[in-house]
């Protein structure tokens, strides 16, 4: 027996239907539609049927089981999207319906739940950076990176966009994206580089740059400084439970990824964008994003409400800082839910975790014939290992251990494989790599 | 009877760092099982963590009351024009946080992620065939990226056949204002194009202003009026003649679905939010899914990665690729796959079926709305609306000094979110209400809400105070946005005693 497909999510029944159309006065639902020119009406639609919630529950988990999953599979990747323990109440929080089904906070009386929630990720974040304000978040770091060079632009009123050559290659990549309409210059320089171009309007530094480990944040934020440039960090949060922030380098705008506070990777996104600036007149006009403020309502209690909007492209469209429409605030909520709850112990905690795990596996793989760790200088989670084979050798080899590899960086550094250690990266799952990494490097 | 103010749930409004107390903790800490190596040098390391020490049930009750000062779609009928604000299927959250979906890191071999890729190929193929385009990314991360990448696309495109004059982009004052906004982050300069009496693109004033320079035009369908412009072929026409590339936004595709295809009409790129057509649930503001569709001339500029398919013996093998010409990676990973996963599960579910039904649904609840509110406020378009309508309150306004803001700071009262208010711009209309009901809701909700609406149009009449001074029962009356803005309070600060 066949059933006729009713949608479960829609309640209009023909009877429905039919009482609505006759007080509209139509007497079809396509005559709704008359304005759409006749030869292009109802052109039908080449997709699948429809699936039950079993079905699709059945699909969808033949499509995750396609998939190699971190957890089944030690994993040693980062570069910018980190797995952490996230404790069960980020989710449980995040997922009620409240947070999850509620709009954009345009109608502050209704939305004071969502509106606390994010000046409390603004607080914790300024808290974590060292930083004067924050916006309540932004796509993801890279984004929020290339607003935060077009805002110095502006600021400065010059062009000249420089970035160190250890800042990720697909933070460099989204930067060139963002300013191609402006045709801002990017130069790319290395660290020991010493001169500026007198129209630098900023210097981006990643700290932990892209291979792991620190850059001198004093002298580049002196360099830029002494050059009328702006300094831009883009910094791990995740360090920052144990290193001096980048607020304590006077750096001008600080970026960062989110994700790593309580998200997981999701092969990507939706992640959320940290966006930290200094306070003053000019930065709060230029900033992008959202912001929220502490006001009073009439009665003269606290309350919180969308703030400083005429930057804004509802507002003031062409003439915006950006175009930006979103503040990824479901994300943002569930790091100021993670931030919380692991508070002032846990951040340090958490720091101390991945410093000393990556830095075991480091001492290991300095012991095995054929590998090196050829970086000199201080890491915080992440370093390079070099390898006897080429990196995509090695993690093809890997899968059979059930292991996922680190990332293939030998674009830039022969035979370069970055690699990760964070909380989860356990002390077996640490030795596994270390023995398999040994096996494989004495068949070269 | 009455409890002393201190003691309300929602007057307790202290911050996290008003809550902390030295000492307490809201996490079981993973425990270390590798010995230590000797920290950075002492100058590296910071001394001045100052984050909230809060325990876990303190935390879970902070943000559980925080939630209920929050109206929702799972909690109230939200007629939010323009946002599509339907119901948001849980199965969907459940699939996206399947292990093999959730778990899986951004950098791993295609090889160990060829379910997620099949997924966002197949993605791209349905939305591909529900615009009639040829080809599509779904690695922007919002509706507004899009429209970036879209002009960024017309950008190139001009500039590779050598067209380096082509600065102008037309954009009609009903639109979004990501569009004028994205435009300028892409380079060009916006002129604004009235809209004509009967809510169309105005064509005279469209006809004077393309010429050698025009880059684009970007035109969302159905309007942000709700109406879908009936000279749409001519106007497409005057573009095309002109050199420009047509862009369109997809935001209002909930009218639409199996209706018409932008592709086959002559639109060159189109959007579409994947949080508004296809339930990716709105989160508070964001996170969004914006995939951006184009016609073959431009395929070749498409942002990166998108994701191809190659069968090698029968074996399909799906890898993510940058097109030849692309205007280049718009975030460091290949878009919200969170997001992709919840729109793939809702189209999957409905199928074929029951998309054809969502914009029917849609647009018979917006006609029914309108057909019943006809005459309580001003309608300023009286002709067959798609899925959502503008009323105006200007007649409440000019009789008894009622504002579309009152309206809908009065439909709180009654549990009801309140429709998008002035926008369109006043420009455009005035005092405008603009109401999207979704096909997700009953005709009872309906009916509710259009008694609701018609009480309020009586109660503006008999007591205008009533509405001046609403929403009544919410945890903040109306606050004061232009002190919030005037000195701008941002962050918590600790008090320093003086």
């Amino acid at each position: 027996m066949t059933t006729t497909f009713t949608s479960h999510f829609s309640p209009n029944t023909d009877s429905d239907r039919e009482a609505m159309l006759t007080a509209i006065g139509v007497e079809s639902a396509a005559e709704l539609f008359d304005d759409i020119p006749k030869e292009f009406r109802f052109p039908g639609l080449d997709i699948p049927e429809p699936l039950s919630e079993f079905e699709l529950r059945q699909e969808m988990g033949a499509l995750a089981a396609q998939n190699a999953t971190p957890g089944d599979y030690a994993c040693f990747l980062g570069a910018g999207s980190y797995r952490h323990h996230v404790p069960a109440i980020v989710r449980a929080l995040a997922m009620r319906g409240e947070f999850l089904t509620s709009y954009t906070p345009y109608q502050p009386e209704v939305s004071q739940g969502t509106l606390q929630a994010h000046y409390e990720f603004q607080t914790l974040i300024c808290q974590l950076t060292g930083m004067d304000v924050a916006n309540s978040g932004m796509y993801e770091c890279a984004t929020s990176l290339a607003e935060a060079a077009m805002m110095a632009a502006r600021i400065t009123k010059r062009d000249r966009i420089v970035m160190l050559d250890s800042v990720s290659p697909n933070y460099q990549d989204v930067v060139r994206t963002y300013t191609q309409g402006h045709e801002l210059p990017i130069d790319i320089i290395s660290p020991g580089q010493l001169d500026l171009p007198d129209d630098t309007a900023c210097v981006i530094v990643q700290q932990p740059n892209f291979f792991g480990y620190l850059e001198d944040l004093q002298s580049l934020s002196d360099r830029a400084h002494k050059q009328g440039a702006l300094l831009i960090v883009s910094v791990d949060l995740a360090s920052l439970g144990m290193l001096k922030p980048p607020g304590d380098y006077d750096a001008d705008i600080v970026v960062a990824e989110a994700q790593t506070l309580g998200v997981s990777p999701s092969y990507g996104g939706p992640y959320v964008g940290v966006f930290a600036c200094k306070d003053s007149r000019e930065f709060l006009r230029q900033m992008p994003g959202r912001i929220v403020g502490e006001t009073i309502d009439t009665e003269g209690r606290t309350g919180y409400v969308l703030t400083l909007q005429t930057r804004e492209q509802h507002i003031r469209r062409e003439r915006a800082t950006s175009n930006i429409c979103t503040s990824v605030g479901l994300i943002a909520l569930m790091s100021a839910i993670y931030m919380a709850s692991q508070g002032k112990q846990g951040l340090r905690h958490l720091a101390e975790l991945c410093y000393h795990k990556s830095h075991y596996l480091a001492s290991l793989i300095q012991e095995i014939p054929g590998y090196s760790v050829p970086v000199e200088g201080t890491f915080f989670r992440e370093f390079v290992m070099q390898c006897p084979l080429t990196p995509g050798e090695i993690n093809e080899k890997l899968l059979a251990y059930k292991i996922i590899g680190g990332l293939d960086v030998s674009d830039q550094i022969e035979n370069g494989m970055l690699l990760c250690c964070t909380d989860v990266n356990t002390r077996e799952e640490i030795e596994t790599l270390a023995k398999a990494l040994a096996e494989i490097g004495g068949t070269a | 009877m009455v409890v002393p103010e201190r003691f309300l749930e929602a007057h307790n409004r202290k911050l996290l760092m008003d809550r902390s107390t030295p000492g307490r903790i809201g996490a079981s800490l993973t425990k270390l099982d590798v010995p230590k190596t000797a920290l950075p040098e002492v100058s590296l390391l910071r001394d001045n963590l100052d984050m909230p020490e809060v325990s876990e049930s303190e935390i879970v009750r902070y943000f559980s009351q925080l939630s209920h000062y929050n109206f929702s779609i799972d909690h109230n009928f939200y007629p939010l024009g323009s946002c599509t604000m339907k119901y948001n299927p849980k199965v969907n959250d459940e699939m996206a946080s399947l292990p093999g979906m959730s778990e899986i890191h951004p950098y791993q071999p295609e090889s160990t992620v060829q379910g997620a890729l099949k997924l966002i190929w197949h993605l791209q193929e349905i939305l591909a065939e529900f615009m009639g385009m040829a080809g599509a990314s779904v690695s922007p991360k919002a509706g507004a990226e899009s429209e970036f990448a879209g002009m960024l696309m017309a950008r190139v495109y001009h500039l590779s056949r050598g067209d380096t004059q082509r600065k102008k982009v037309l954009i009609p004052d009903s639109a979004h204002g990501t569009n004028p906004a994205s435009a300028v982050v892409a380079g060009f300069h916006v002129v604004s194009l009235p809209t004509n009496e009967d809510g169309n693109t105005d064509l005279n004033a469209l006809k004077a202003a393309v010429g050698d320079d025009l880059a684009g035009f970007m035109l969302t369908q159905p309007s942000t009026l709700g109406i879908f412009d009936t000279n749409l072929l001519e106007v497409i026409q005057v573009v095309r003649d002109a050199g420009g590339i047509l862009y369109g936004d997809g935001a209002n595709l909930n009218a639409l679905l199996g209706k018409v295809k932008l592709g086959e009409l002559g639109f060159d790129v189109v959007h579409s939010n994947l949080h508004k057509t296809f339930t990716q649930p709105h989160g508070g503001g964001g996170p969004g899914a914006g995939a951006v569709l184009v016609s073959e001339r431009l395929l070749p500029f498409l942002p990166a990665p998108h994701v191809v398919r190659t069968e090698d013996d029968a074996i399909e093998k799906f890898s993510l690729v940058t097109p030849p010409q692309s205007v280049g990676r718009l975030g460091p990973f290949a878009g919200n796959f969170g997001a992709l996963v919840r729109a793939y599960s809702y189209i999957r579910t409905l199928g074929d079926v029951g998309i054809a039904e969502v914009s029917e649904d849609a647009v018979i609840n917006a006609n029914y709305i309108l057909s019943q509110l006809r005459g309580v406020y001003d309608l300023p378009h009286d002709r067959h609306c798609k899925h959502e309508v503008v009323f105006s309150a200007k007649n409440l306004k000019d009789k008894y000094g009622v504002s579309a803001k009152d309206v809908c700071k009065r439909l709180i009262d009654y549990g009801i979110h309140p429709p998008t208010m002035y926008f369109p711009l006043p420009n455009v209309v005035e005092e405008s209400l603009l109401i999207e009901p979704t096909e997700t809701e009953s005709k009872e909700t309906l009916d509710q809400f259009i008694e609701v609406m018609k009480l309020i149009a009586k109660e503006a009449s008999e007591s205008p105070d009533l509405l001046h001074d609403a929403p009544h029962n919410t945890t903040n009356t109306r606050l004061d946005e232009v002190l919030a803005a005037r000195k701008p309070v941002l962050r918590w600060r600790r008090k320093t005693s003086e």
